[in-house]
C-alpha cells in the first residue's frame, strides 16, 4: 500500500479565528500529494476527533494561535488514545514558544512546527512518520 | 517586508519588478506614459477636496489638521479597564477603544463551556449591562467617544452602550459609539462570525438604520479591508473587496427605503499599509477615487461628504517579523510614510514587538513617536498629495484603479459580495494568495531582510501572556449573582419581544436596548438570534 495517499485533517480548535496559517499548510500538504481536509473554525476537541475518525485520516494537524496549545493537545491525544486510534499521529503548528515544544512532545504530540517552519520540513516529517 | 518580485540577471541587475497586484514596474517613466493612459488632471485627480477626491478629501490636507493617532490597547476585567480609561482620559486621551474577549465576540457567556480558557484573555469579558456599568462608571460619555471592536454582535453592544449611557444620565443623541460592525470581513479574514451571511448582514443594516435615526453621533460601520489583506489578499483585492462589502451594507439599508445621502457619510474604512511603498500610495489614491465614483455613479449620491473615503490607513502587522524585531521599528516608519504620502486621516501602527507578544508601553510609545515625527519633523504636513503628477505614480494609480475595477466586476458577475462570500469564492481566493505569498517568502523570491536575506541575527522569542483563571472565576461568580438577582419577569418579556422582532424582520435594536436594561446576558440575546438565524456553515473549500 505504498502508493496510498496520506490523509491529513487540518483542524482549528477553539474560538480563535486566525486561519491563514491553517489554510496555507492545507495548500502546501495538498501540493505535496496528500489528501487534506480542513475542519473549519471554532471546533471542539470531540468534534475534531469525530471528524478525524469519519474521514479516516492518518494525521491530525492542529493550528493553534491562542496560547492554549498545551491543554488542547493534551485533550486531543487523550481522546485519540481512548478511541483506540493507535495509528493516528497528532502534530501542532501556530504560535508556539520554543520552551513549550518539549512539553508538547512529552504529552505525545509527534511533531511541532511553529509559524515560519519551511514547508519541506513538515512534509518530510509527515511522510516519514505516518504509520501506514 | 518585500512584497514585489524582482527578476534579476546574474549580475544582480533588475530586469523586471512585479508588484503583488501583478503590475510590472518599468525602469523609467516619462510624459509618454501619461499620454498613453490618457491622463486628464480634472477627470483623474481634481484638486484636493474636489471630486473624485484622488488627492484627498480635504482641500488643505494635513495643513488644516494633522492625522489623528489612535493606538489600540486594553485588556482586563471591567474594573481594571475602567481604572485604565480614567487614567488615559486624565492624560488627555479623547476616545476609548473597547477590546472584547473572544467569548463575548462570539456571543457566549463567560460560564459557557465554549468560553473555557478564553474569559478576559484578549479583551474585556462582557456578559451583561452590569459589566458596562462598571467599565464606564464616571466617564463623560457625552465627551468621550468609544470604539467598540466587535462585529457579529455589534448590534448587542451598541444597544448596551446606549443602555449604560442612559443609566448614567446621558441621552442617545449625545453619545458617540463607533462599532466595527463589519461581519463580512470576519467571514473572509478574521473568523469571529456566528450567523449565516444574510441575517448577519441584516444585523449590520439594523445598526446602521438605528443609529441614523437615533444616534446622530455614531459611526455605525468601519469597513475593514485591513483584515482581509492580513489574511492574504493583494492590495487590489483589499480595496475591491472592501468597496464591495460596503456596497452589500449600503444595499441592505437602501432596501429599507433610505436615500444614499442619509447614511453613507458615516461609513469609514480600515485599510492596511504594509508593502511596496509605491503600490500602497497608488492604492490609497485609487481607492479614494473609486469609492467616490462608486457612491456618485452607482448610487447617485448628491452630497460630497457621502463620497469621502474616510478612515484609518495603518497597522502593517503583516510586514513585521519576529527575527531581529527592532528592524520592525524602521519598517513601520516606512509604512507610516506611505500612509502620510497618501493623506491618511487617522493612523495607528503595530508595535515592533507585536509579531511575538502583546506590546509593552515602551514599544507602543515608539509607534506613537514615529507618527508624530512624520508630522512635525520631516515635512509631511507641508503640502497636499506631494507625489501627484509624477509620471510613475499617476501611471501606477491608473493601473491599480483598472485592476480594482476588474476585481470588483468579478464579484458583480457573481451577484455581489453576499453571494461571493456565501459560495466561499472570496475565502478561497484570499487563502490562495496567502499560500503564494508564503511560497515566495520560503523560496526567497519575496525578500525579508533578517529572515531569508542577511539572516542569522537575534530572534524575538514568542511570549504568551499567562492566562489566569482568577479573573474568569470572579467574572462567572458575578454572572451567577446577576442571574439570581435580576427581575425574571422583565427578562422573559424583553427576550420574547426580541425573538418576535428577529423573526418578523423588524429592526432589533430597540428590543435589544430593552433586553440589556433587563440585564439579559450576551449569551441569552445571541441565543435568541442563534435560534432564529441558525449558524454560519463554513464552506469547506480552502
Amino acid at each position: 500500500m505504498a502508493s496510498k495517499k496520506i490523509r491529513v485533517l487540518i483542524a482549528k480548535p477553539g474560538l480563535d479565528g486566525h486561519d491563514r496559517g491553517a489554510k496555507v499548510m492545507a495548500h502546501a500538504l495538498k501540493d505535496a500529494g496528500m489528501e487534506v481536509i480542513y475542519s473549519g473554525l471554532h471546533q471542539t476537541v470531540p468534534s475534531i476527533v469525530k471528524m478525524a475518525i469519519e474521514e479516516g485520516v492518518d494525521v491530525i494537524g492542529l493550528s493553534i494561535m491562542s496560547g492554549a496549545h498545551i491543554p488542547i493537545s493534551k485533550k486531543i491525544i487523550e481522546l485519540v488514545k481512548k478511541e483506540g486510534l493507535d495509528d493516528m499521529i497528532v502534530i501542532v503548528g501556530g504560535v508556539i514558544p520554543a520552551k513549550d515544544i518539549p512539553v508538547l512532545r512529552e504529552i505525545g504530540v509527534a511533531g511541532v512546527f511553529p509559524g515560519g517552519t519551511p514547508f519541506e520540513e513538515s512534509i518530510k516529517f509527515i511522510k516519514e512518520n505516518v504509520r501506514n | 517586508m518585500g512584497v514585489a518580485r524582482y527578476i534579476k540577471d546574474e549580475k544582480d541587475r533588475i530586469n523586471d519588478v512585479i508588484l503583488q497586484s501583478g503590475i510590472h514596474i518599468k525602469p523609467l517613466y516619462t510624459e509618454d506614459d501619461l499620454r498613453e493612459i490618457g491622463f486628464d488632471y480634472r477627470k483623474d485627480l481634481g484638486n484636493s477636496g474636489q471630486y473624485p477626491f484622488t488627492r484627498g478629501i480635504h482641500p488643505l490636507g494635513f495643513r488644516s489638521r494633522e492625522w489623528t493617532t489612535r493606538q489600540y490597547s486594553g485588556f482586563g476585567s471591567p474594573r481594571e479597564t475602567n481604572e485604565r480609561w480614567k487614567l488615559l482620559i486624565s492624560q488627555g486621551q479623547t476616545g476609548l477603544n473597547v477590546a472584547f474577549d473572544l467569548p463575548t465576540q462570539m456571543g457566549y457567556d463567560s460560564d459557557d463551556p465554549m468560553a473555557e480558557g478564553e474569559v478576559g484573555r484578549v479583551g474585556m469579558a462582557v456578559d451583561s449591562l452590569r459589566d458596562f456599568e462598571i467599565a464606564f462608571k464616571d466617564i463623560a460619555l457625552d465627551k468621550i467617544g468609544s470604539g467598540l471592536t466587535i462585529n457579529a454582535i455589534a448590534s448587542i453592544m451598541v444597544a448596551m452602550y446606549q443602555a449604560v449611557a442612559e443609566k448614567y444620565g446621558f441621552s442617545k443623541k449625545e453619545i458617540s459609539a463607533t462599532p466595527q460592525n463589519d461581519i463580512l470581513k470576519e467571514i473572509v479574514g478574521r473568523g469571529a462570525w456566528i450567523f449565516p451571511v444574510e441575517p448577519a448582514v441584516r444585523l449590520i443594516g439594523d445598526v446602521i438604520e438605528y443609529t441614523v435615526k437615533e444616534m446622530p453621533r455614531a459611526n455605525p460601520v468601519s469597513v475593514c479591508g485591513y483584515h482581509i489583506r492580513e489574511a492574504g489578499a493583494t492590495p487590489v483585492q483589499e480595496i475591491a473587496y472592501a468597496i464591495q462589502i460596503a456596497n452589500a451594507y449600503i444595499d441592505n439599508v437602501l432596501e429599507r427605503g433610505y436615500n444614499i445621502d442619509d447614511f453613507v457619510a458615516r461609513f469609514s474604512f480600515n485599510l492596511d499599509v504594509f508593502g511596496n511603498l509605491w503600490e500602497q500610495v497608488a492604492k490609497f489614491r485609487a481607492a479614494r477615487k473609486l469609492w467616490a465614483k462608486n457612491i456618485k455613479e452607482k448610487y447617485g449620491a448628491k452630497n460630497d461628504r457621502s463620497m469621502f473615503l474616510r478612515g484609518i490607513f495603518g497597522g502593517g502587522g503583516g510586514g513585521l517579523t519576529k527575527e531581529e524585531p527592532e528592524n520592525n521599528i524602521v519598517r513601520s516608519a516606512y509604512y507610516a510614510l506611505a500612509a502620510a504620502l497618501s493623506g491618511a486621516q487617522t493612523m495607528a501602527l503595530c508595535s515592533y514587538d507585536e509579531a511575538y507578544t502583546i506590546p509593552t508601553p515602551h514599544s507602543a510609545l515608539i509607534s506613537l513617536r514615529t507618527l508624530q515625527l512624520l508630522m512635525d519633523e520631516v515635512g509631511l504636513r507641508d503640502t497636499v498629495d506631494p507625489l501627484a503628477g509624477s509620471y510613475f505614480i499617476e501611471t501606477l494609480t491608473k493601473q491599480m484603479e483598472e485592476k480594482i475595477v476588474e476585481e470588483m466586476a468579478k464579484i458583480d458577475k457573481m451577484g455581489g459580495m453576499v453571494k461571493a462570500i456565501s459560495a466561499g469564492y472570496i475565502q478561497k481566493e484570499v487563502a490562495r494568495q496567502a499560500y503564494e505569498f508564503e511560497k515566495g517568502v520560503q523560496s526567497g523570491e519575496l525578500i525579508k531582510i533578517g529572515v531569508n536575506k542577511y539572516a542569522g541575527g537575534e530572534q524575538g522569542e514568542v511570549e504568551l501572556h499567562e492566562y489566569s483563571d482568577e479573573s474568569a472565576i470572579e467574572q462567572i461568580k458575578s454572572l451567577n449573582e446577576l442571574r439570581r438577582t435580576r427581575n425574571n419577569k422583565d427578562l422573559a418579556r424583553t427576550l420574547k419581544a426580541l425573538k418576535k422582532a428577529a423573526k418578523d424582520k423588524v429592526n432589533v435594536m430597540p428590543y435589544l436596548v430593552d433586553c440589556c436594561k433587563a440585564y439579559a446576558t450576551v449569551g441569552e440575546m445571541t441565543g435568541v438570534f442563534r435560534g432564529i438565524f441558525g449558524e454560519f456553515v463554513e464552506p469547506s473549500i480552502f
